[in-house]
């Protein structure tokens, strides 16, 4: 086996597992760079997967191949009405922002098995038959050398959330939606002086990184689960916490930690078949994303800073 | 009496509105509310052999609250229970293991092992707090995942050749108990509870009663007045870690050396370290608070179990009414604005 056929098997591996960390991440900038710290994500994320799969189990019949498609929609709505609940304890009741997330993440995954024991009687759902099926890029997959290992044998979804990582980064960076956001998350009361309405804002925020959590949990579970079970997205959350960190809570910077921990992902599942690979001990891969967060965060690689006003609910006239 | 009182309610009404939202659940989902709570109180408390199983529940519950609650105390997040927890049980479980000792040395050496542990994990999270002024929260969780994917390595390739559990304790390291054993009908219940109880009283001790305590607290209400004050701000952060991830590594040498008496390589996460947050939130990170708390929600676990044997109702409605409590505990304001409505109201 050469290097190129090695190649040809874990990019797009690696791609496939950073899209759900992609997702998700992408919502945690959009809830950090506004102030709220949402250790929910992996609570939203289970909502989604649970959305996404139950949608794709009752529906697959009426829509045929639309139907991943639309659970990934069912999922993302589901995730933003989850996150109200994290909103409304966060800005509103202003509650203590991890304990929140906290409790989100023992909800949702308490919720969802009741919800599951209850629909199907047992530990787990069905499988789905339905999913995203593997395609190759029409003409990106021909260009020679880069074609068959970067668009071949993918998925469009994951194209998909490269794409809206630009988009994110167009929206934080280029709009007075996104400019509000991060002034809300770096200094509430200035912008509150300017004529924001922070509460406003910051429910925006949660709400989006919701949906983006749902998504991200959906695809998660079509693509590689295939139904749902109390472990189905296990640490997936919290990887994608620490994608948005190493990213240093840019939108483009959290897609390509993404990217990278999927490598890593990647390697520890199809590592053991592949020449050199097989001779690292995948817990070393396993523990990598973590890991090297921590370094990235004591500024070994570049210091981590997060939004000044994170943790702290506005109280208006407060100094 | 009406401080402690005032203290109570706030607790008192998210555990009430936590165990209504969970009826109400009940209720739409097609069962029944008073049978559902009832066969879990009979879970509980029904027979000895409940009995046992509940206070075995609740050691764990006890020592991850602790854990929690004293990091608090210096304003510290330890979210990293979970871990610490981990890798308490894997340590005490190869002392458990390794050694050939007399019981009056092998049982301590391998509870100590435990704690010893537990703190070495946690004083990460501490040190680099203290060192960079890193966030311990991102840390521990990091820390939580690592413990988990290591151990499970541990287990796997150096304590065993490719198994999925290890060999069993020596009985010399053995917290289990034939005494309580025979007095619960053979439930789990061990000696772990005695642990539990004196690191109840330590906590207490070290907070109430000393000059370090004094120091803990004070800085988790001021670091700046401390270290005016001349208290090593940055001492204090990572002896309140050191300390807490004592007592995680603690609850997990409990059910190592008590409960189940081996390591077992884990899918996922065992949730008490999580919980412990709760037990903590819901105790107001004091140790008979904790002790309090551990007692309901310990008591909640134990008993669900028996929830889906009696009346069919999944044993997960009690995680809801768990995670419900702590958002209204979380949302402690708008229980104080209510309740300060409520009072205007009757006047």
């Amino acid at each position: 086996m050469d290097f190129y056929q090695v190649l040809q098997i874990i990019i797009p591996s690696m791609i496939a597992l950073a899209a759900p960390l992609i997702f998700t991440s992408l919502g945690g900038v959009f809830s950090e760079r506004a102030g709220v710290i949402n250790i929910g994500l992996e609570g939203l994320m289970v909502i989604g997967a649970f959305t996404g799969i139950v949608f794709n189990l009752m529906f697959a019949d009426v829509f045929g191949a639309w139907t991943p498609w639309l659970a990934v929609l069912a999922a993302m709505i589901a995730g933003l009405l989850f996150s109200i609940l994290h909103a409304v304890a966060c800005i509103t009741f202003r509650a203590d922002q991890t304990v929140s997330g906290v409790a989100i993440n023992l909800l949702a995954v308490g919720l969802t098995m009741f919800l599951v024991k209850l629909i199907y009687d047992k530990g787990q759902t069905d499988r789905i038959t339905e999913t995203f099926p593997r395609i190759d890029v029409p003409l990106l997959s021909d260009i020679p050398f880069i074609g068959p290992i970067f668009f071949a044998n993918g998925y469009y979804i994951v194209y998909i959330a490269i794409l809206i990582s630009f988009v994110v980064w167009y929206v934080l960076y280029k709009t007075p939606f996104g400019l509000r956001i991060r002034a809300v998350g770096e200094h509430p009361m200035a912008a509150d002086t300017m004529g924001v309405n922070v509460t406003k804002i910051r429910y925006a925020a949660v709400l989006l990184s919701g949906a983006f959590g749902g998504i991200g949990g959906a695809i998660y579970a079509t693509i590689f689960s295939n139904e749902f079970n109390h472990a189905t997205i296990n640490g997936q959350g919290f990887m994608a916490i620490a994608a948005m960190i190493f990213g240093k809570w840019h939108p483009i910077g959290a897609m390509g930690a993404a990217l990278f921990f999927g490598l890593a992902q990647s390697l520890s599942i199809v590592g053991s078949s592949l020449p050199f690979f097989k001779d690292i001990p995948s817990v070393y891969l396993l523990i990598a994303p973590y890991v090297l967060t921590i370094i990235a965060l004591t500024g070994f690689i570049g210091r981590a800073d997060a939004p000044k006003a994170s943790g702290q609910p506005y109280i208006k006239g407060k100094r | 009496m009406s401080k402690y009182l005032s203290k109570l309610t706030s607790p008192l009404i998210a555990v009430i509105l936590g165990l209504v939202v969970g009826a109400i659940i009940m209720l739409v989902s097609g069962y029944d509310p008073v049978a559902g709570y009832g066969s879990m109180v009979n879970g509980i408390i029904g027979d000895s052999y409940y009995v046992g199983e509940s206070v075995r529940t609740i050691i764990p519950y006890i020592l991850a609250g602790l854990a929690v609650a004293f990091a608090f105390r210096t304003g510290l997040f330890n979210i990293g229970v979970e871990g610490q927890l981990i890798v308490g049980w894997l340590a005490a479980v190869w002392v458990g293991i390794a050694f050939e000792l007399p019981r009056i040395i092998h049982l301590p050496l391998a509870i100590l092992a435990g704690a010893a542990a537990g703190a070495l994990w946690a004083f990460i999270p501490g040190y680099l707090k203290a060192k960079f002024r890193v966030h311990e929260v991102i840390v521990s969780i990091m820390l939580n995942y690592t413990a988990l994917y290591v151990t499970n390595y541990l287990i796997r390739n150096v304590m065993t050749d490719k198994l999925d559990k290890t060999e069993r304790i020596a009985d010399t390291a053995s917290l289990r108990s034939p005494f309580f054993e025979s007095i619960t009908d053979f439930s789990r219940m061990h000696w772990g509870i005695v642990v539990a109880i004196i690191c109840v009283i330590i906590m207490w001790f070290i907070l109430e009663r000393t000059k370090t305590g004094f120091e803990l607290k004070a800085v988790g209400f001021n670091q700046h007045a401390s270290e005016y004050a001349g208290m090593s701000v940055n001492k204090n952060i990572i002896l309140s870690m050191v300390i807490s991830g004592a007592f995680a590594g603690l609850a997990g040498a409990m059910e190592g050396l008590g409960t189940f008496g081996y390591a077992a390589v884990k899918g996922g996460f065992t949730g008490m370290g999580f919980d412990g947050i709760a037990v903590a939130l819901l105790g107001a990170n004091t140790a008979i608070g904790v002790v309090l708390a551990a007692l309901l929600f310990g008591g909640l676990k134990a008993g669900a179990l028996n929830m889906p044997l009696e009346t069919g109702i999944p044993s997960e409605i009690v995680d809801i009414v768990i995670a419900l409590i702590i958002f209204f505990v979380a949302s402690s304001y708008f229980i104080r604005w209510i309740a300060a409505r409520f009072k205007k109201g009757v006047k």
